[in-house]
């Protein structure tokens, strides 16, 4: 009964799931955490007295692993749409490793950091590397929350073709911090 | 698929709460319903304009009545007296600072946005809640959490944050600048920072709430303009507040990590601290950013308020209703781009600066036809001179003289002459302090009927404007003559100057204006509590007004209409219709039912 009264009396205008919008809203505001943080950088650049140095070797990898995180979570994703149960939960685990394994490879690019003498303390040059991966890391430690939300819905069975609300944001807010450290990498080798 | 499921979720929870009572504590305190929410952020944006009123009035005690001996506000004041009863020079740094502050985020911020876009928002496009009620809650919890540090701040033993409400570094970044420097400015960071979290959860929801959770019929184009204001209000703020997240932080880590963002060649009692390489400008940049969407973030939900309340009083359609969506776009639009008029004299290139100057002098114009809408909504219209639309005309007023000066001031050539002066006091105080307080007045008075199920007294709201209408001029207008003279804000003192030794007399005039203007609110926060149980009974819609949440219930519950939720078949402003039975015609009444004075291209 209810369902009929839902579905047929209050048919909102725009058909975009609320839970769905939030999301990309929320993505907007980091978005723009991002892009005041970058745009702080040119300006800072442009004004003089900017430490050059060689950025970690490590980034390399991380970009590849966490593009490759993206890769697998589509597959996830793809597999619940079919229904291919054990894909699903394969999918989840392996992004949820390399996940683990891009912020460890994060952590070792600090340290390489600290041995060309590049301190966040020091030099705005190096300070905004270590504010740009940190705050990424904090968003990507967010995700790798929801990915484990999802994965244990996954593994509880509640995640499948009817039912992908849940796995939909959450490739869609991985994916989106892939882009983000993507456009970080190539941002920070441009403009280094 | 899935969008239905949540629909219907929605309907099912909504359906049991008609009936059974919630606890105190879900139904008062940790309440999802957005009618609760915003009535939590009206009373707690009262309770800190009363202190961001008082703070005020001190400080404008100092100035009008510099010798005055204040001894017998001890008990309240204690250390920050010094021992002839006069108000501590570093203290007024802070009164003004946190006068600031909480006036700009807690009051017109939260206090504004948050009770209108939460109370307006679902009953006018006809929605059961907001999108998220949790969210909403937390945003309210956050906001709450935020003016508890920012409460704290003002007792601890250093004092609260005193560099301005723009906090500019070096003077925030450093504690051994002054003393609020230290502790204080930490907790106003934390407390900005829970702040920003509670707009965003607020901001986010209100968005997603009017564009995917409208009734059936409820176009774009027969959105309220109260609507379209706030949806536009919190898109300025999902866009802006997060740059102010980063400034913060990064002042943050110059703060207490040592980096050095924003610090260079800093010298403190001959010793060279370490840091190099900082650009303070850069902090200007960031904050400003944020700061000049924020005063559209500020005034755009007073001037939709208004466009509502003229239009229902005026008992015309509102003029030129897609030229008002056009100039809202546009307003927000430029707001985005004009950032560094605050920065003309930073020493930027004056071409930069030209740039600028251009792009400012441009928001005249979506501002003016604004203005002009509202002088044609009111042209010839069978005016009804409820308070609220006293209060909304007010604002119109106010949104003229304040404008005009914005001219001058977004001229760099005069700029440079009235930088940081009384001038600029006075022309933000009017356009966005005044103004958009008016329209937060005019929204409390037009839609207490709704929040509460009573009337306010008119006589007293009508003692309650003109007290405030008469005494702001006389507060504000005066500061553009001390401005021009020449007088810098923030100063603690000017009797030491010769050159303002003629402003002394009109400075205690200020001063006794606000404080009348001052002591006026206590006429409305009278009215406002006795009338929430006293009052009259209101009738279902006393205004006779066309928008959805006069067909809810005069006590509408959780879920806001009983039975199903009605459409929309018309736009919002269908006053005084030709051939109409009724000077009103109801968004949710059909065409069909009203053939007498349906246009040609409605039949």
């Amino acid at each position: 009964m209810a369902v009929q009264v839902a579905s047929t009396q209050n048919t909102p205008i725009l058909r975009v799931d609320p839970k769905k919008f939030t999301l990309w809203l929320f993505i907007v505001s980091i978005v723009m955490i991002f892009a005041s943080m970058t745009s702080a950088y040119v300006v800072k650049r442009s004004d003089g007295n900017w430490l050059n140095f060689d950025l970690p070797e490590a980034f390399l990898y991380t970009t590849f692993i966490i593009v490759l995180s993206s890769a697998t979570m589509q597959w996830a994703y793809l597999s619940a749409k079919k229904d291919a149960i054990s894909n699903l939960n394969i999918g989840l685990v392996i992004t949820l490793i390399l996940s683990i394994a891009f912020l460890i490879g994060q952590f070792y690019s600090w340290s390489q950091l600290v041995g060309r003498d590049v301190y966040f303390v020091g030099n705005a040059a190096g300070s905004f590397i270590y504010v740009l991966t940190g705050l990424h890391g904090f968003h990507l430690i967010s995700g790798i929350i929801f990915l484990i939300i999802v994965l244990i819905s996954a593994l509880n069975y509640k995640v499948h073709s009817k039912k992908m609300l849940l796995i939909e944001m959450c490739s869609t807010y991985w994916h989106f911090l892939g882009g983000l450290w993507v456009y970080l990498y190539l941002f920070l080798s441009l403009y280094n | 698929m899935s969008t239905t499921q949540i629909q219907v979720e929605a309907e099912v929870h909504h359906d049991d709460h008609h009936d059974h009572h919630q606890s105190f504590i879900r139904k008062y305190i940790f309440s999802e319903d957005h009618k609760t929410i915003a009535k939590q952020f009206l009373i707690t944006g009262i309770f800190w304009a009363l202190i961001g009123g008082a703070m005020s009035v001190l400080f404008r005690l100092q100035l009008g009545f510099p010798d005055m001996d204040l001894s017998i506000l001890k008990p309240i004041l204690g250390k920050w007296l010094t021992a002839n009863g006069k108000i501590d020079s570093e203290f007024y740094l802070a009164l003004v600072t946190m006068h600031g502050t909480i006036m700009v985020f807690f009051v017109l911020t939260a206090g504004l946005s948050g009770t209108f876009s939460n109370f307006l928002i679902p009953l006018q496009v006809g929605a059961r809640d907001m999108a998220s009620g949790f969210m909403n809650m937390l945003s309210y919890w956050f906001f709450f959490v935020s003016g508890v540090i920012m409460f704290v701040s003002i007792f601890i033993e250093t004092g609260p944050a005193s560099g301005g409400w723009t906090i500019y570094p070096p003077l925030s970044a450093l504690p051994e600048a002054m003393s609020g420097s230290g502790l204080g400015m930490t907790l106003w960071l934390v407390s900005m920072v829970f702040f920003i979290v509670s707009t965003l959860l607020g901001g986010i929801n209100y968005i997603t709430t009017v564009i995917n959770l409208r009734t059936e019929g409820m176009s774009f184009a027969r959105l309220p303009l109260t609507i379209w204001a706030f949806l536009v209000t919190a898109i300025l703020g999902l866009l802006s507040f997060p740059v102010l997240f980063s400034a913060a932080l990064l002042l943050v880590f110059d703060r207490s990590f040592g980096t050095s963002f924003y610090l260079s060649d800093i010298y403190i009692a001959g010793e060279a601290l370490p840091n190099i390489g900082g650009s303070p400008i850069l902090f200007q940049h960031l904050f400003w950013f944020l700061g000049h969407p924020e005063v559209y973030i500020v005034l755009l939900p007073a001037l939709g308020i208004t466009s509502e309340i003229i239009s229902t009083n005026s008992r015309k359609p509102i003029f030129g209703y897609k030229a008002m969506i056009g100039s809202i776009l546009g307003i927000a639009f430029l707001s985005f781009i004009v950032w560094a008029h605050h920065m003309f004299i930073t020493g930027m290139n004056p071409f930069l600066g030209s740039i600028f100057m251009f792009l400012t002098l441009i928001i005249a114009v979506p501002s003016a036809v604004k203005v002009f809408n509202y002088i044609t909504t009111l042209w010839r219209g069978n005016i009804v001179f409820t308070p609220a639309m006293l209060f909304s005309i007010g604002l119109v007023s106010f949104f003229i003289s304040g404008g005009l000066t914005g001219l001058f001031l977004g001229n760099s050539a005069i700029d440079i002459n009235v930088h940081d002066t009384y001038f600029v006091v006075a022309h933000f105080h009017i356009v966005m302090g005044s103004a958009s307080f008016f329209g937060m007045l005019a929204g409390v008075y037009h839609w207490f009927p709704k929040m509460f199920g009573r009337m306010l007294d008119e006589k007293l709201g009508y003692i309650h404007f003109w007290i405030s209408f008469i005494g702001i001029y006389m507060v504000f207008f005066p500061l553009h003559y001390i401005g021009l003279a020449g007088f810098p804000r923030r100063y603690y003192s000017f009797t030491n100057f010769d050159a303002f030794g003629g402003f002394t007399d009109l400075n205690m005039m200020v001063s006794i204006a606000a404080i009348i203007t001052f002591s006026a609110q206590f006429i409305f926060l009278f009215n406002f509590f006795y009338s929430m149980w006293r009052g009259r009974k209101a009738p279902a819609n006393p205004w006779r007004s066309n928008t959805l949440e006069w067909t809810t219930p005069i006590n509408p519950g959780h879920g806001n209409w009983p039975g199903e939720i009605p459409t929309v078949h018309r736009w919002p402003y269908d006053y005084s219709k030709p051939g109409a039975k009724e000077d009103f015609i109801p968004q949710n009444i059909p065409l069909s039912e009203t053939p007498e004075s349906n246009l040609p291209e409605e039949h």
